[in-house]
Parts: structure tokens; sequence; C-alpha cells
């Protein structure tokens, strides 16, 4: 046997046998442990993917998996609201749902049940008033691969947030997940149910951000049910720390006529694994994917997307660009499945790139099985470097090498920003640009 | 003002400019003509500090400072301004932002706080009637999708924003119906001051009858092979390039 086999059985093995330890921590008498017990089997029987799997092909978890990380944090630990408040979008009203090692913090965080569900997912996994909600939506649309079974199998905690019909909620919910780095290894598997029922409208970022130089990984599932004509936009804030690895597994399930709206904005991290998978199930459904990538150093981003048109007349829109510096490395791999039923298709998706050195690399893969003979489906990728003429054009009116350059590339970036709807986070977003290209510029006016 | 002795420059080891001798004092107008591929907008290139283009010998004197080892946007802070003959397009960028950007680094560069917000409105407002800009193309992306002419006229509108010591303009004219030639020769010309100078490059005298220079010279095969006052310029147009070829004996 490998070594590399080896190192991941020595961590699969230990979440396998960590399970029995956490079957003392829930309720095993309760049908969503039933689900765990399948979970912890598929995770068993699956183990972590490698790079002989074709979806896992560019992107190897190797060096994130050799780590002996502690599963259960063994001492709770509390974060001071101002050594944290940048890590939020603190210039506007939100609720917010914080996790500090996996434990629900209460002080840093503002709940509610008036009128919506914005809680805990340990309260809905286990009260009775939340059953049927579970009964209906939980683990229905995520995977059943390696790493959302592990999820799946070791759910307890993360975001639980309910939208009835008709409800607009007025402000946005952050669900933020710090890491302190009292442990030298830390685990973390959040699981987030979002439920927007008929005609609802809510707004989401989402936030995972370690404290520390030691190592973290965070293998998070996200299961998102956008009911009919309910609008649901989510934005995914990773600007984590280079220890700090990210599987994140999302998925959209869409009802007639809604919209669902996922941005990732991907700065930082060791290795971010981006699966964003949507669901059409019903007509005139909108599905928007959009991504920035910038990355530099030996970092590593990789967005897998599914589009799944499975009724006629629908659209879905993808989008991602991506800047890589140094030695940094990208992966986009968008696969669009429009069915036979599905006509009036209309898919589209894009993937820029820009490679600012030699070193830095991307693969980029657009996959699309059309069943469907009256659809339109157009995808393009494009992968460059900064334009010279531009930059002399620029740097002829004043504006320093480096300035223009980062003016370039946020303008690149531009058309994803394009569809934030919270402008104090669209600054933000514009902020981490800047500082990540190193410059101190106001791109807005 | 600018004071270029003796100029060899050459692109990929092609020479293009073979002893350029230039002298312009500033509130001074000078045009620069010639056929095609005489290098003209080489000189250009080469004075607002394009690096393609490698200087072989020779100076060029910016107020008496040597500026060939100079980045471009240094140039540009110390009023150096070139009208491109083919403006770039800029997806992304608005021209204001772009104005916002290029005024508050050449600030920065000299020293000075950045223009508050109010002030820099009210400049783009005059400078936009000026150039008869319409408002709602400044917040367009920078030559995205302008006509030639609105190319033109927005490299115009930015001179007059950045307000250069001197100005060189590469073919401004190319592409202008006579009434986007006259708005931008008006720009220029009310722009014009005793203390900055104006290069006009161009291969037609037309643009010449609204910006009137107080010198011509021809530019032929990388040198400056005859120079005159205005009268060349009609000369010029009415008898093409070919007996300037004669008269220097290539």
């Amino acid at each position: 046997m490998s070594k590399v086999a080896t190192k991941h059985n020595d961590l699969k093995d230990k979440l396998v046998s960590s399970f029995l330890a956490f079957e003392e921590t829930v309720d095993i008498d309760s049908p969503i442990h039933d689900i765990r017990i399948e979970a912890i089997k598929a995770f068993e029987n699956q183990g972590f993917p490698t790079k002989r799997m074709e979806a896992w092909k560019y992107t190897s978890l190797n060096s994130i998996l050799k780590h002996n990380y502690s599963v259960f944090p063994k001492v709770e630990n509390a974060l001071e609201y101002p050594k944290v408040k940048k890590y939020f979008v603190h210039d506007i009203d939100s609720y917010k749902i914080v996790f500090v090692d996996g434990k629900y913090s209460s002080h840093l965080s503002e709940t509610t049940h008036d009128g919506i569900d914005v809680c805990l997912m340990s309260a809905a996994l286990t009260k009775p008033k939340y059953r049927l909600v579970i009964d209906k939506y939980f683990n229905k649309v995520a995977e059943k691969d390696g790493m959302a079974s592990l999820n799946t199998a070791f759910s307890n905690e993360g975001a639980y947030i309910h939208i009835p019909k008709n409800k607009v909620v007025a402000k946005p919910i952050q669900i933020i997940h710090f890491a302190t780095g009292s442990e030298s290894a830390l685990m973390l598997q959040p699981r987030n149910l979002i439920v927007a029922e008929e005609n609802s409208h809510v707004q989401i970022i989402e936030r995972h951000q370690s404290l520390t130089e030691n190592p973290v990984l965070t293998n998070s599932v996200t299961e998102i049910f956008a009911n009919k004509r309910a609008i649901v936009d989510y934005y995914k804030l990773q600007n984590d720390k280079e220890s700090a690895s990210l599987i994140d597994n999302t998925y959209v399930s869409q009802k007639q006529e809604s919209v669902a709206r996922v941005h990732t904005f991907s700065f930082g991290g060791k290795l971010t694994r981006n699966n964003l998978n949507y669901y059409q199930n019903g007509e005139r459904i909108d599905s928007t994917l959009k991504g920035v990538t910038i990355i530099g150093n030996k970092q590593h981003v990789d967005h897998h997307t599914l589009v799944h048109h499975i009724e006629p007349n629908c659209e879905s829109h993808q989008d991602y660009k991506g800047i890589y510096g140094d030695a940094a490395t990208g992966v986009f791999n968008g696969k669009v499945i429009v069915e036979k039923e599905a006509q009036k298709t209309n898919a589209f998706q894009a993937n820029n790139n820009i490679l600012l050195s030699d070193k830095s690399s991307i693969n980029t893969k657009p996959q699309l099985e059309i069943f469907a003979d009256d659809v339109k489906c157009s995808h393009g990728c494009t992968i460059g470097q900064l334009d010279e003429s531009a930059l002399f054009y620029m740097r002829s009116r004043g504006i320093p090498e480096k300035e223009a350059r980062a003016l370039l590339m946020y303008a690149f970036s531009n058309d994803v920003l394009e569809t934030v709807k919270i402008p104090e986070l669209k600054q933000r977003v514009t902020k981490l640009i800047a500082q990540k290209l190193g410059v101190n510029i106001g791109f807005d006016l | 003002m600018l004071k270029i002795n003796d100029l060899h420059a050459s692109v990929e080891d092609k020479a293009i400019l073979r002893g350029i001798n230039l002298h312009v004092k500033p509130g001074e107008v000078h045009a620069i003509m010639g056929p095609n591929g005489s290098g003209k907008s080489t000189l250009a290139s080469v004075v607002a500090g394009k690096e393609e283009y490698e200087v072989q010998s020779g100076e060029i004197l910016l107020d008496g400072e040597n500026i060939d080892e100079l980045s471009a946007e240094e140039r540009a802070h110390k009023g150096v301004f070139l009208s491109f003959q083919y403006p770039v397009e800029i997806p992304g960028v608005s021209v204001t932002n772009f104005m916002k950007t290029a005024i508050n680094e050449t600030r920065k560069a000299q020293g000075l706080k950045e223009m508050p917000a109010n002030e820099m409105l009210k400049m783009i407002r005059q400078k936009s009637e000026l150039l008869e800009i319409d408002r709602k193309f400044l917040s367009r992306s920078l030559n995205e999708g302008f006509s030639g002419g609105e190319k033109k006229r927005n490299e115009i509108f930015q001179m007059a924003m950045l307000e250069p010591k001197l100005a060189i303009l590469d073919e401004t004219d190319s592409g202008l119906d006579i009434d986007a030639l006259r708005i931008v020769a008006n720009g220029v010309n009310k722009l014009k001051s005793e203390d900055n100078a104006v290069i006009v490059i161009t291969h037609y005298q037309r643009l010449l009858d609204y910006i009137v220079p107080d010198f011509v010279h021809v530019l032929y095969e990388g040198r400056i092979v005859k120079s005159g006052t205005k009268e060349l310029a009609h000369e010029l147009e009415a008898k093409g390039y070919d007996w300037i070829k004669e008269e220097v004996g290539v």
C-alpha cells in the first residue's frame, strides 16, 4: 500500500472510529440518526476522493489529509467581538449565526424566531416543531459521495434558516465559522439547511475564518431549497488563512419561477474546493452561479459546478473569473445537463482566466450534456495575460504600473460584482480585491 | 520645454528613428507631418515612454531633465500627455473612474492630496462641456464601443482633465468628421497657454486649419528632413511628399 493511501486511511479510520464517540453526543433514536449511519457506511466504502477519480483529477487532497485533525474540539473557546469584527460585514444590520471551533457562539450571534427561523441546526434536528421541515428537506438534495457522506454522518451543527411563504427578510443573514487554533489541527463539518418557501426572499453571507496558523480543514454541506417564486441570494466569502482548507458542498434545489444566485469570492485558503450543484425542478427557473478567484503563492481553488436542467423554459448563467499569480493553481469544471424534456433551455457559461506568472496554471473544462433539441447553450473559456497595450495606455495617463494592473484586474472581475445586491458587501469585496492586489485605490465611483 | 537631441530608437532591432532633433518652447505648437512609416507614431511613443522602443542614442530633455530612463507614468506625472492614434478599450473601467484614478495618482506623485470628490465632479462637468461630451458617456466603460470620433474626443477630454505641460496628439484627426474635428480643435485651442506646448502629428493639413502650428516639420525615414512654418503644410497638401524626397535626395 502506498504511503499516500496510508495517510488517507489514517484519517479515514480515525473518523470512522470517532463516529462511535459522536453517537454518545446525539439522539440515536431519532430518524436523523438512521441517515447518519447510512452516511458513515457510504463514507467507509468510498473514503476520501483521489486524483484517480475524474472529478478530482486536478485536485489532490493529500497535502491536507496528512494532519492529525481533532474531530471534536476539547475546549470551548470564546471570542470577543471587537477582535473578530472585521470578519463580519459589520456596517449593516443583519442576523448572525456564529460558530467558534464548531460550537455555537451565542454572544456573537443574533438569531430569530420572529416570523422566520434563523437558528441552529442542532435545535432543528432535535426539536419536534421542526420535524416536518427536516423530514421534507434534510439530506434530500445533498449528494452521496465520500465528502458529502462524511459530513452527513457527523451532521449536527450549522445554520438552519426557514423563511415562510411571502416573507421578505429585511436584513441579510451572516453565517460565520471561526477556528481559534486551540487544537493543533482541527476538522470542522458544518451542516446548513436553507428553505425559502413560496414567494419569499432571503440574502445570506457565509464565511469560514481561521484565526490560527494551525491547519484547519472544513468539510461543509449546505442544502438550499428555493420554492416557487422564491429568491435566494447566497454569497460565499472565502478569504481564509493559507493554513486553512475548505471543501464546500452546496446543493440548490429550485422550484418553478424561483431565482437562486450563488456568488463565490475566493481570495484565500490553502486549498478550496467548491462543489456547487443546481437542480431545476420546475419551469421558468433562473439559476445564477458566479465567482471571482484571485489567488497567489501556492494556493489552489477548484470550482466544480453542475446545473441540471430538468424542465422546460429555464435559464442558467455561469460566470467565473480567475486571476492566478505565483505558483497558484485553479480548476474550473462546469457541467451542464439538459434533459430531453428541458426544451427552450437557455444555458450560458463563461470561465475567463488571467495567469500572472509562468508557474501559475488553470485547468478549465466545460462539460455539456444536451439531450433536448430546442435549446440555447453557450460556453466559453479563455486563458490570457493582461493586455500590455491597455497597461501602457493607463500608465501614460499617470496611473503607476501596479495600480494599472490592479485596475485592469478589477475591471476583469467586475461583471461578477455587478449582481451583488448588498452594497456594503460589494464594497467589502472591492476592498478585499484591492488588498489582494496590493494597492490602495478606490475602484468604485 | 522639450529638447530632443540626435535621437535614435528601434523596435525589435529595427531602427525607426535615425537622429531626430526637435526643440519645442512653451507656448508653441509644432506639427509633425510625413508619409506612412516615416516614424511619426514611434516618435510620439518614445517620448511618452513606451517600453517596447529602445533608445540607442541621443536624449530627450524635458525642462532640461533627461527623461529617457523614466517610466511612462513618471513622464505623465511631469506633464507629458499622449493622445493615442488608437485609444485602447478598457472594459469595466468607467471614464470617470479612470480619470479619477489618473488624477489622484498624479497628485500623489506630486505630493498633493487627493482631489475632493465635489471638485473632481465640477472639473469633469466643465471639461466635458468643453468637448461637448454627453454626461451619460462618462459612466460608460472607457472607449468600449465608442465611435472613432468619440474616442478622439475622449482623448482630448482626458487632456483637458490632466492639464499637461506637453501634449502630443498622434493623428487625432484620423477618423473624425468635420464637426468632431472642429470640437476637438476648439478644445485643444482653449487649453493652449503660454506655459504649455502641443505637438500635432498628422498626415493631412486639414487639422492645421484649426490648430494653427508655429512650426511644421517633415519626418521621413526616421529623420526630420525639412522644417518650416504653416505654409509648408499647405505646400505638402498641394504637392504631396514626393518633391521632399527629391529635394532631400532620397
